[in-house]
């Protein structure tokens, strides 16, 4: 069997009908995990030997369950009680948790095989996954190119066929922007329909857990089998996942596709890009929705809340790693606040230091208000205006990024130019909503074709009828089934 | 939100508050990317949020509070499996009081 051909529906089917052992299946992706991670460097470490063990567990029907003998990959922010969970940081280079985050556990209670752990932008600070302690990630379509970030190593391993799935997590649009640069599906589920225990903390009010695929169905089945209410996480929604959540292939009771202007700009976007998006409309006008202009006019104040809200939650949640209880702890440190500030110092890399100091800045004395409160009421304002726009809608189509991947290096030394990137995602994690990006074709780079994205963004808890309305572009242009040539 | 610029000393005290020991070529270099991205951020003074509700989470919270029984907490091995240093059962730590300390 050609892993380099499947999707993760049909790796199931594989196993299930015996056409293959779940041993052989795993081998085979650790086999080309192998051949060609050299080159892109999507994980940070695999768990060969306890991975094919399982896999033999499977085959001896000791492990059952609807992902029985599916491979796939966690992004390094996601505790483990095996293997090390390193956040991509030298702050964190030697940790081991001791429990399973209940994404990885449900998954793997499901059956499914955890591969490894891939890289990512330190603390998922970073939308190119070059912010990493260990080395960048490269993009399999080009590796002078980056995969997108922050869980651009989960996004290159599913391009690159290195796992049949993988999980991501999204707190600006790290699922769905290098799910667009990589050339794969990738999906934000509402804010809360997927438990955080056990996953890091970056922005704890916008940070989620989710999945990437070779297609929407695949996305659906592993949001099937992770989420639900989770009483480990106080910011757990207690709404049952609906059982026909992946039943991708039924026509959705309403089809208005909403289309914002703010997302349209011809300057702004990459002409195949907005090309991409003209299709995408036909495509949906000729399965008989309606196509509805929607006014969401605070999109542009997006990326400056985002920044004041991500880095303070930040600041808050990255006080905790200072050398004492575990960590990088500096060597003869002078008296104990010289303790605190050379380990934190030695431990984070650039993007973590500038995101603290800048969360810090807004949450500090006389600049409260001025930043981090004001911040809040535009997201109100944010949140408001996806409110109304879903009254007359069933989905928005937008970009998810302006354009293809860019060079490494290029953006690297400037933030604000790095920022940008996430300007068509961010305010789904302001509102807490639920997002797809899925393939949508390619645009010239240098000569080359670099894949693009197209995103669709759904009310809360209306993953059912998003994955539905997403399934009926996939199937009418079948831009998930291209792959990267290794 | 004032369009202020943001000197170098604004930067060491927020590297202060940050707990964060920088040299004076990072704060340099800091200053200046700082200042771009809060820059960029005054963006937010265009707009009037005179008695919009601040919306610090996209889920209405609440407490959520679980029966008051025993159960099990983390065992003394598992805390201390990261420690960057242990003795027995606690944590162990360079000596940080004292003439001079900063604590």
């Amino acid at each position: 069997m050609d892993i380099t051909k499947t999707t993760l529906s049909e790796v199931r089917e594989a196993v299930t009908g015996k056409e293959v052992s779940a041993v052989e299946m795993t081998q085979a992706y650790l086999d080309r995990i192998a051949k060609y991670d050299g080159k892109i460097n999507a994980y940070r470490e695999t768990y060969d030997e306890r991975a094919l063990e399982r896999a033999k567990l499977v085959d001896e029907g000791k492990i059952e369950g609807p992902l029985a003998g599916v491979p796939i990959a966690i992004k390094d922010l996601m505790c483990t009680e095996y293997g090390k969970t390193c956040c991509s940081s030298k702050m964190l280079a030697k940790f081991e948790a001791f429990y399973n985050s209940t994404a990885v556990k449900r998954l793997e209670d499901a059956g499914a095989i955890v591969l490894g752990k891939t890289n990512m932008d330190e603390f998922a600070m970073g939308s190119s996954t070059e912010t990493c302690a260990f080395g960048a990630t490269k993009n399999p379509w080009d590796t002078d190119y980056v995969p997108g970030g922050s869980s651009g190593g989960a996004a290159a391993a599913m391009a690159a066929d290195f796992c049949a799935g993988s999980l991501g997590s999204d707190t600006g649009g790290s699922i769905r922007q290098p799910a667009s640069l990589c050339g794969v599906t990738g999906l934000k589920p509402t804010y809360g329909r997927v438990s955080r225990w056990g996953l890091v903390a970056f922005a704890s009010s916008l940070d989620q857990i989710g999945p990437f695929g070779h297609s929407v169905k695949d996305c659906a089945t592993l949001l099937k089998y992770m989420g639900g209410h989770d009483e480990l996480d106080s910011t757990s929604a207690n709404i049952a996942i609906p059982e026909d959540l992946d039943d991708v292939d039924t026509k959705p009771k309403k089809l208005r596709i909403g289309i914002a202007k703010q997302y349209m700009s011809d300057e702004a976007n990459d002409p195949a890009v907005a090309s991409a998006l003209v299709k995408a409309i036909e495509i949906y006008k000729a399965a008989g929705a309606e196509i509805v202009e929607v006014d969401l006019p605070h999109t542009e104040y997006g990326i400056p809340v985002y920044y004041i809200v991500a880095t303070a939650e930040a600041s808050s949640n990255l006080a905790r790693y200072d050398g004492v209880h575990y960590g990088h702890r500096t060597q003869t440190p002078d008296d104990l606040v010289d303790l605190y500030a050379r380990s934190r110092a030695e431990g984070f890399g650039d993007e973590v230091k500038r995101r603290i100091m800048l969360g810090t800045y807004a949450l500090s004395s006389g600049y409260y208000d001025a930043y981090y409160n004001r911040s809040l009421k535009v997201r109100r304002l944010i949140s408001n205006d996806f409110k109304t726009a879903f009254e007359s809608c069933d989905a928005i189509l937008c970009p998810t990024t302006t354009g293809p991947a860019f060079k490494l290096g290029e953006k690297k030394d400037d933030p604000l130019s790095m920022y940008l990137n996430d300007i068509y995602t961010v305010t789904a994690n302001l509102a807490g909503i639920p997002g797809i990006s899925m393939p949508a074709g390619t645009a010239e780079v240098d000569g080359k074709q670099m894949p693009i994205g197209m995103q669709l963004l759904g009310p809360a808890f209306e993953e059912t009828s998003l994955l539905r309305i997403a399934r009926i572009y996939e199937a009418a242009t079948d831009y998930n089934l291209e792959r990267p040539k290794m | 939100m004032s369009e202020q610029k943001i000197t170098e000393e604004d930067v060491r005290h927020v590297a202060k508050l940050s707990r964060l020991r920088l040299n004076d070529d990072e704060i340099h270099h800091f200053t200046e990317q700082l200042e771009a991205v809060l820059g960029y951020i005054s963006k937010l003074n265009e707009l009037d949020v005179e008695g919009v509700e601040p919306m610090a989470h996209a889920m209405d919270m609440s407490n959520v509070l679980r029966e008051d029984i025993e159960v099990d907490g983390i065992s003394t091995k598992d805390a201390l499996k990261n420690a960057p240093a242990s003795d027995d059962a606690y944590f162990e730590v360079p000596k940080v009081l004292g003439e001079g300390s900063g604590a």
